[in-house]
């Protein structure tokens, strides 16, 4: 065994040794979202095995809306982008701009699942329903398991915009932002895949 | 070959002795007492799976066994042995040995896929079977011979049998060890199976997938004859709409019962009364019954006696099963009657001369 | 939504449930955080469902005494086999590993605990919750009894209108989430809280396989996750995903059940396999035969594991290509297996071998698992799979593997790791006789199921026919169970015994290799009054014979102070428990379809998950080199 130079003291944060430099809830986070991405990859296998085997209407084509939901997808990725801004402003401790930049990502998350739920009323009354066919099983369940990642995400950002007043945040706490942005990135980039595989292929 | 079963444990220490072919292992749904190129390829390659199997068991277990005989601690003895990590060319040689054994069982192994499960065009002298699935028995449709049956299938020998697999509930699967390994049952999927008989015989099959109540009893026969013997069976069906019930003031009664009892609700009789809706597609096909050699899918023996008690008591003969007792246990009529009823059933297809020996197995003397 | 082992600011005062203090008594139990407490609850949680899943076996194997045995009833009968098969697998055997993992993973890596003793807890009770659901299941309604795969439409509204199912489905999919944080907690322990000098390749084995089970666990869990979602809102909503007539495809649930299963089977093993390669070198005094070839082989199994799925599905018909390519990869995991086998072989090749009950345990093992290993072999040729799949053939095969290879394994540990856990010695004379009757009668039940199964006798039947050949299999069987039961009874004896005898384990009574046995018997609180560091593989080993290793040289660590400020240990909290008792209550709302129940405990958990965020850093600091043991709450 060659002898191993040991890392700096200075390394080892103020609760014991650490061998890993990323921050343990980071790791979490990317093994949680490793874990996600099957979650989402069977959903949507699912979806797609069964794409075309509904018996009876309607039909993917009979009640997407394109345009709607093109521009609820452009809301989502926007609140992506305030999401990089916000974290940036944590970081140089600029703490009104992380504030406004964080109510941004939740306030245009909101508008998605606003977006979300006029959709679902909309198609329900077009007459796709959870029992009517198996697309309505399977769209229903996979919008839908997104939707409830979207409203987790709001509810955690929204925790931590309403915490940064009880208690001022930092650059010291990025982390902990840095963490609900990976997060709120992941259900961003799903979304860019369901929308093109549910939405988008049947209109090419 | 049927082994006498004191034969048995004799056999299976031989076997596991010699790991030679197995034929003592005899028995109506051994998969070593094959009767059909399906099953004997697959049982080929089992035993040659199996002798390579003693090489490993051998190696490993020999060096095991001198390994803690020769490196046990000795008494008294507080050495430290010497602390070796590895050896990069005994490492690589050990994984040559288990690499080479897997070609010798993939090499026969993937020959022996594609010559057993590839789904086939069926012979131009081929006998198609659609087979359906039910909680707990099967129905059996010839689609070129217009024929529909249940729980016996039969077919003739020395010609392909393509058999259609579908299920009408939940998953089953079709089974026959003797003549082929078994394929599954399942809805939206359309399996197929094919396989031939070398000798006439009645081979036992059985449901091998789970479906709960009556799941054990979900048995079924396949009888094979020959050529002759087949389309006198074919055609004893395909007539069969044009028999009258025979004379016998019991036999005649018992077909009256049929109707009035509620039989007919479920059951088709082909040629049974115009007047009268005869059963469903979903309920066993009870046309030619005097032809069969079972009942409540190869559970018992088609007797007299056995019918009367399956129609008394189907609940004591095959638990689970969703025939109901049709009798009340306090009708003073009910014994009178099902005797009526099964020997109607019972001398269907049958001349009334032979239907003492009412079954085409008995017939011709090969069970 | 959970939040690490600093809350999200540090503010203890917001909590809504202080941090509890208690150290004894039942309170200290449902509050702990500790991991060698949590590691002792899955063990003895996982042993008591043992227990139940035994019963339920010997009841089939009572009933399958005789042809035409009445017994039990069809019904019941599937409600036996099925729970005996979820138990083992998801309430017993499973949880063993895990336990293990709880208790030794921070040990043998030098940690004080896991990276998130909170999330550690919510794991192990929400594993409770989940097994505590199904159980009921007996006292509301039935149990499920559509075996251990569910195979749809078995499961459907329709076919199966009883409750039991849905207690299968809630009861894994709350289960599973257990199983998940778990894996994901291990992970990072692993990868971010390893003695100073402890590189990857210095890990002990077990610790490797538990890296390698979490990420299988990671990747696994999330199909079912979703294939169990998918039942339960066919039965509770009315969606169509297994129902045929609306064109939905059973084979789906087959294939999803498996992309998770099979992995399953290597969570399941590979675990085993890391305590079999603490036990052979311990007792053989000599290192791991091969370490690096076994970390890989670990992976390379891990990795196939997700690519062999369908060999459970060979006779489904999937045609003869994709059963070929399912025979091939299956056939390429036997490869790193032997190879493993082999370099057990090799560690005790030249050894000195000492032959304690562990070591017996541990060669019974490797007997039991090259058995089983044959016989996969032999399965993973598909025109045999086509005779011998839903035989007892099948049953023979994963009993030599699951139970006479994990199980087997676990027990070595078990016998292996008890002065660790206690301080004190079993009675290895009483041990040793308990293993024969235990090993005998395994072979004496399964044994003969092999050619029940070649004789025809397809698995999960109640009953079977008469003359045509299975009696005298089955009899035998059933007569082994006796044995079995004798040495499970002996093994109890030997356990009691075991804690009632005098504390002389000492810190290292196996002269061991691996860092665990550095400390006390049983660890303390906080498991070292000094943070080990790893100079060599076997880091105590090195330490003790520095002159039969390589170890590094210490003086680079002289001087080092790695516990600045005392070594803190985490403060105990209600939120996991509290949480895990509010999934329970929802699944049974949900169950029942009582949607008000499970929407107020719904937002019950929601509302645990802030005062889990808000609770503050709680815990204290320990000073072992000090006076002072005890420090101040911050």
């Amino acid at each position: 065994m060659a002898s191993q130079a040991p890392a700096a003291p200075s390394a080892a944060p103020a609760h014991g040794w650490r061998s890993s430099k990323l921050p343990d809830i980071k790791l979490l986070m990317w093994i949680f979202l490793a874990s996600d991405i099957m979650f989402f990859g069977t959903l949507i296998g699912t979806y797609l095995i069964y794409k075309g085997r509904s018996l009876t209407g309607p039909y993917p084509l009979d009640v997407l809306d394109i345009p709607l939901t093109t521009v609820s997808t452009f809301v989502l990725l926007m609140s992506s982008f305030l999401m990089v801004i916000a974290l940036d402003a944590l970081r140089k401790n600029k703490i009104q701009q992380f504030r406004l930049w964080t109510f941004g990502v939740v306030f245009f998350g909101a508008i998605f699942l606003g977006f979300q739920i006029y959709e679902f009323n909309h198609f329900v009354d077009l007459g796709l329903t959870l029992g009517g066919n198996l697309f309505g099983s399977t769209f229903y369940v996979l919008t839908g398991t997104h939707g409830v990642h979207v409203a987790i995400g709001i509810l955690w950002l929204g925790s931590i915009l309403v915490s940064s007043y009880i208690r001022p945040w930092t650059a010291k706490d990025e982390v902990y932002l840095e963490v609900a942005g990976l997060y709120w990135h992941f259900v961003d980039l799903v979304w860019i895949v369901i929308f093109t595989l549910v939405y988008l292929v049947d209109f090419v | 070959m049927q082994t006498h079963r004191w034969l048995r444990p004799a056999g299976l220490l031989s076997l596991l002795a010699l790991g030679l072919s197995g034929c003592e292992f005899a028995g109506p749904q051994s998969i070593f007492d094959t009767a059909g190129p399906i099953a004997e390829a697959q049982r080929d390659l089992f035993v040659w799976s199996y002798q390579l199997s003693w090489i490993v068991v051998i190696g490993v277990f020999g060096v095991m066994g001198y390994v803690i005989w020769r490196f046990r601690q000795r008494k008294g003895s507080d050495a430290i042995p010497k602390q070796f990590h590895g050896n990069t060319a005994l490492e690589i040689w050990l994984t040559i040995i288990p690499v080479i054994i897997v070609i010798a069982v993939a090499v026969p192994t993937v020959r022996t896929i594609f010559a057993t499960e590839t789904r086939v065009v069926p012979d131009e002298d081929a006998v198609i079977v659609n087979v359906t699935g039910y909680q707990w028995w099967w129905r059996f449709e010839y689609p070129e011979l217009g024929i529909v049956t249940a729980n016996e299938l039969v077919i003739p020998t020395d010609r392909q049998v393509v058999v259609n697999l579908d299920s009408a509930d939940v998953l089953h699967s079709f089974w026959v060890p003797r003549l082929a390994g078994k394929r599954d049952m399942i809805p939206n999927q359309n399996n197929q199976l094919h396989f031939t008989a070398d000798e006439p015989g009645e081979y036992y099959g059985q449901c091998a997938e789970l479906c709960l109540g009556a799941h054990a009893y979900m048995k079924f026969r396949v009888i094979a004859t020959d050529d002759a013997e087949f389309d006198a069976w074919a055609t004893s069906f395909q007539e069969a709409a044009d028999r009258t019930v025979q004379a016998d003031p019991q036999i005649q009664q018992g077909e009256a019962l049929f109707a009035t009892k509620g039989c007919a609700t479920c059951h088709t009789i082909d040629g049974y009364r115009d007047d009268v809706r005869v059963g469903t597609p979903d309920f066993p096909n009870l046309t030619n019954f005097g032809l069969r050699n079972t009942i409540a899918a190869a559970v018992v023996d088609n007797t007299q006696a056995n019918l009367e008690q399956w129609l008394r008591d189907p609940q004591s003969i095959k638990p689970g099963n969703r025939m109901p007792a049709v009798w009340d246990t306090n009708d003073p009529n009910a014994d009178e009657e099902i005797a009526a009823v099964a020997a109607y059933l019972r001398s269907l297809g049958v001349e009334p001369a032979t239907q003492t020996q009412a079954s085409i197995g008995a017939n011709h003397g090969d069970r | 939504m959970a939040i690490g082992r600093q809350p999200l600011r540090p503010a203890a005062d917001v909590g809504l449930l202080q941090r509890p203090t208690w150290t004894e008594g039942l309170v200290s139990w449902l509050t702990t955080v500790d991991h060698k407490r949590l590691g002792l609850l899955y063990i003895w949680t996982s042993f008591m469902f043992m227990g139940f899943a035994s019963i339920e076996a010997f009841l089939i194997r009572l009933q399958l005494a005789a042809p035409g045995n009445t017994l039990l009833s069809p019904d019941v009968y599937n409600q036996m086999f099925t729970m005996h098969g979820v138990t083992m697998v998801f309430l017993a055997i499973m949880p063993l590993g895990t336990g293990f993992a709880n208790y030794f993973v921070p040990l043998m890596i030098g940690a004080r605990d896991l990276a998130f003793p909170r999330l550690n807890a919510f794991g192990y009770w929400i594993y409770a919750a989940g097994g505590l659901f199904l159980y009921s299941s007996f006292l509301l309604g039935g149990a499920p009894d559509a075996g251990w795969f569910a195979y749809a439409p078995l499961t459907s509204l329709s076919n199966n209108p009883g409750n039991g199912t849905d207690f299968y489905m809630i009861g894994l999919l709350i289960g599973g989430i257990g199983t998940l944080v778990t894996a994901m907690n291990l992970i990072v322990t692993i990868f971010s809280m390893r003695a100073p000098g402890m590189t990857m390749m210095r890990l002990p084995v077990f610790v490797w396989m538990m890296l390698v089970t979490s990420f299988l666990i990671v990747f696994a869990f999330p199909p079912l996750t979703i294939a169990l979602l998918q039942i339960i809102m066919d039965r509770t909503f009315g969606t169509l995903f297994y129902v045929p007539e609306a064109g939905g495809l059973p084979i789906l649930w087959q294939h999803l059940f498996w992309i998770f299963g099979h992995p399953e089977v290597y969570i399941i093993i590979l675990p085993a396999f890391g305590v079999i390669s603490e036990v052979i070198p311990t007792f053989s005094r000599k290192p791991l035969f091969g370490y690096p070839v076994m970390i890989l082989s670990g992976i390379f199994i891990g990795f196939m594991g997700f690519a062999v799925w369908s060999h459970h599905m060979f006779t489904t018909g999937l045609g003869p290509v994709a059963n070929t390519a399912f025979s091939i990869t299956s056939f390429v995991i036997g490869i790193p297996t032997g190879v493993k086998v082999f370099n057990w072989l090799g560690t005790m090749w030249g050894g000195a071998i000492r032959f304690t009950t562990s070591m017996y345990y541990a060669m019974a093992f490797l007997f039991n698992f090259v058995l089983g290993g044959i016989t996969g072999i032999m399965l993973a040729m598909p025109p045999f799979d086509a005779q011998a799949n839903s035989t007892y053939f099948v049953v023979a095969h994963f009993h030599y593997v699951m139970g006479g290879g994990a199980l087997f394994a676990f027990f070595a540990g078990v016998y292996y790791w008890f002065p660790k856990f206690t301080g004190r010695m079993m009675n290895d004379r009483l041990g040793k006789v308990a293993f024969w009757f235990f090993f005998i009668g395994f072979n004496i039940i399964f044994m003969p199921q092999h050619f029940a199964g070649l004789m025809g006798m397809p698995r999960r039947i109640q009953t079977f026919e008469a003359g045509i050949g299975l009696e005298l299999v089955n009899l035998i069987s059933t007569a082994g169970t006796f044995v079995m039961l004798a040495g499970i009874l002996l093994i109890l004896a030997n356990v009691i015994q075991g804690f009632r005898a005098p504390k002389t384990a000492g810190n290292d009574p196996w002269d061991a290799r691996t860092l665990e046995w550095k400390t006390t018997s049983p660890p303390q609180h906080h498991n070292f009054d000094e943070q080990p560091i790893a100079l060599d593989r076997d880091a105590l080993w090195a330490e003790k014979y520095p002159e039969h290793a390589h170890p590094d040289d210490a003086s680079a660590y002289e001087g080092m102070d790695f516990d600045q400020g005392g070594i803190h240990m985490p403060g105990q909290s209600w939120y996991p428990f509290a949480m895990a008792v509010g999934i329970l209550v929802a699944s049974y709302g949900i169950l029942f379809h009582n949607f008000v129940l499970a929407a107020i405990m719904g937002v019950f958990v929601v509302v645990t998950t802030y005062g889990w965020a808000f609770e503050g850093v709680g815990g204290h600091h320990v000073h072992p080199n000090k006076t002072a043991t005890e420090g101040a709450h911050d």
